[in-house]
């Protein structure tokens, strides 16, 4: 059992690991993603690269729609822009990669605001409504834009390379993938110990007390949604370094109702949600397609994967909202209070 | 613009229009569902599907007669939207109108997976019933099937209008709309309004499905017509019948203008920046409600 701790600061008290047990399990938990890839197979690294991606894009999403409350539909097309600006900058400047992701979450970040612009008149559904207009709108552009984006066929992106150590298989995009990812997730966690995550944290609970209380709407719904961009163009910008190749296709608005299932799912308004989240839903298509591995006519079932796939993503969806509205991230709070509590009841 | 071809106009605009009556059908399947119960359906793209689906399950693999098959795919659209009522909207009745907008995001990704489950991804023909022989309006032809579409559509309007002023069903979902808890104070059982809402909502979806399933063809991608349907009701205004209709006209001109000059892979990027305009500079829609918010 363990009885509360007594802070004696503020800074303690806002401390993102306010206990000893917190920091050895963190520290455990680097060891252990530092030990992974030297012991996990390529096809488990290469689910951790994806997962990582898809965190850093499912924590953009959690700023903007978990923490500000604006639902956005449209982080794949922002991934998108991202994805983009990597390739076409690799093809033509050659500049290199780090530059590349910070300009594709630059220009996705100004692309959010724009996108962002039509928040000030419109919110909740409306919003959502806006957003799916705007990614079919990029869409549009990723596929009619020829001389930049390649039309349909897309483009291809060269490895990026690390002192001269072309980051080409997963063992060593792993490498870049765990320190950035670390490094956006806790820049997230921090954001709201600032002005700005709290001010954003108002809008969501009430807006117009929000406006009275002095936070101009303005500024920070258009910086939720650039913060949000900005999280979402370097996933895009990791995602064409990993794949290699961006087509208009490979960012579909399911993709974008991926990540919003992933929040809902991981639990809105945490970051540990966006990252649980992000795990779940990255693995539950894998853990099916072990299932149907399983089945004793697997090869005739292989057919009916896909669609099973889009129906347990509705089924999680849905259910985790009627069932479980505070996600995966609630779940755990629970384990840990029991734990905590032991040998007493919750 | 010397010799503008003002007959290739006038056809394209009544092409439009015949569409835009279908587009007026599923926004009135949007509406009804939107005014009783306030539920923003992402899904109705995916239940026009299903009706359709059910329709050709009828007609094309059991082989019945085509009045029987839309008697049966509408019966059972509207028992599919009491079942989505009860176990998914019901549940949620009470939450903030975001988490039930999402419930209606899970639901069409059900329904699509469904309909791939078990009528698979590739696209089908649904039995042809209506006259092909070309209709001519004055000099100028219209497709046959966007003509009795049309008429199909706007005489079902015309019931469902009908029907919601004199019918008291139709009353109570007025009443409902209108203030929920005054509804229920006169003895108006809301839940049952609710549920009603629901099934008369996925049966005139059903309807606006199965034409539009004939005019083209039928495959699980069909539910992206529901994105052009959006766009209907909020052109229009949320909980505007009368908005339905015009949004629905204007949505089906500006598609079939921009398809024919401008090309065919304008036509979303047209009907998706009338959508960002028109949220942009009156976000209720041309006839909805301004609501005021309050603290």
């Amino acid at each position: 059992m363990r009885i509360g701790a007594a802070k004696q600061s503020y800074a303690a008290d806002e401390a993102l690991f306010d206990s000893r047990t917190q920091r050895i399990w963190l520290g455990v938990l680097t060891v252990a993603l530092v030990v992974l890839p030297f012991v996990a197979s390529q096809y488990w690294l290469y689910l951790t690269c994806l997962v990582g991606i898809n965190i850093i894009a499912a924590t953009g999403l959690n700023i903007l729609t978990g923490y500000t409350g604006q639902v956005s539909l449209g982080q794949a097309a922002f991934m998108g822009v991202g994805a983009y600006t990597v390739a076409v900058l690799d093809r033509t400047l050659g500049t290199p990669f780090f530059i590349n992701l910070i300009a594709a979450g630059g220009i996705a970040m100004l692309v959010g605001m724009v996108v962002g612009i039509p928040s000030l008149r419109v919110k909740g559904l409306y919003l959502a409504i806006a957003t799916i207009a705007a990614s079919f709108i990029l869409h549009f552009i990723f596929a009619n834009w020829k001389s930049v984006t390649g039309g349909t066929a897309g483009l291809t992106v060269k490895p990026a390379t690390l002192f001269g150590l072309a980051l080409d298989s997963e063992f060593r995009f792993y490498w870049l993938m765990l320190p950035l990812t670390a490094v956006m997730v806790f820049g997230a966690a921090n954001l709201f110990r600032t002005r700005i995550g709290r001010a954003f944290i108002a809008i969501r609970d009430r807006d117009i007390s929000a406006e009275v209380l002095g936070i101009s709407l303005l500024r920070y719904k258009l910086l939720s949604f650039a913060i949000s961009s900005f999280y979402a163009g370097v996933a895009g910008g990791l995602w064409a370094y990993f794949f290699r190749s961006v087509t208009p296709e490979s960012f579909p608005l399911l993709m974008s109702i991926f990540f919003l299932a992933a929040i809902i799912v991981g639990g809105m308004g945490t970051i540990l949600g966006g990252i649980l989240g992000a795990i779940f839903m990255t693995l539950v298509p894998e853990a099916l397609k072990m299932v149907f591995g399983w089945l004793p006519n697997a090869a005739e079932m292989a057919v009916h994967l896909a669609p099973v796939r889009i129906i347990v993503f509705g089924i999680l969806i849905v259910g985790f909202l009627v069932f479980e509205p505070h996600g995966l991230s609630e779940i755990w709070r629970r384990v840990r209070r029991f734990f905590h509590l032991w040998p007493f009841r919750t | 613009m010397i010799d503008f071809d003002w007959l290739l106009l006038f056809e394209v605009s009544l092409a439009g229009i015949g569409s835009g009556g279908l587009y007026a059908l599923a926004g009135l399947a949007f509406v009804l569902i939107f005014k009783a119960t306030k539920v923003v359906n992402l899904a109705i793209g995916e239940m026009l599907m299903m009706g359709a689906y059910f329709f050709f399950a009828m007609a094309s693999t059991l082989g019945w007669p085509i009045w029987l098959g839309v008697v049966v795919a509408v019966l059972g659209s509207g028992a599919l939207g009491a079942l989505i009522e009860r176990l998914l909207i019901r549940p949620m009745l009470g939450e903030s109108p975001i988490s039930v907008f999402m419930i209606t995001i899970g639901l069409s990704s059900i329904l699509v997976g469904a309909v791939e489950l078990i009528w698979g991804a590739d696209q089908m023909r649904l039995p042809d019933f209506m006259p092909s022989d070309p209709v001519l309006i004055g000099e100028a032809m219209v497709p046959p099937k966007i003509f009795y579409g049309f008429l199909v559509a706007t005489g079902l309007i015309a019931v469902v209008l009908v029907v919601f002023r004199f019918w008291r069903g139709g009353i109570a979902l007025r009443a409902t709309a209108s203030d929920q808890a005054a509804a229920y104070s006169m003895g108006i059982n809301v839940p049952r309004v609710f549920s009603l809402a629901w099934v008369v909502g996925a049966m005139v979806a059903a309807i606006a499905g199965i034409i539009v399933g004939s005019i083209s063809s039928l495959s699980p991608t069909m539910g992206v017509f529901g994105l052009s349907v959006l766009v209907v009701v909020i052109v229009g205004g949320l909980d505007s019948v009368a908005g339905a209709l015009v949004g629905g006209i204007v949505v089906g001109l500006v598609e079939a203008w921009s398809g024919t000059y401008l090309g065919g892979q304008y036509k979303m990027l047209s009907t998706f920046s009338l959508l960002v305009l028109i949220l942009m500079v009156r976000p209720y829609g041309l006839f909805g409600t301004h609501e005021i918010e309050r603290l």
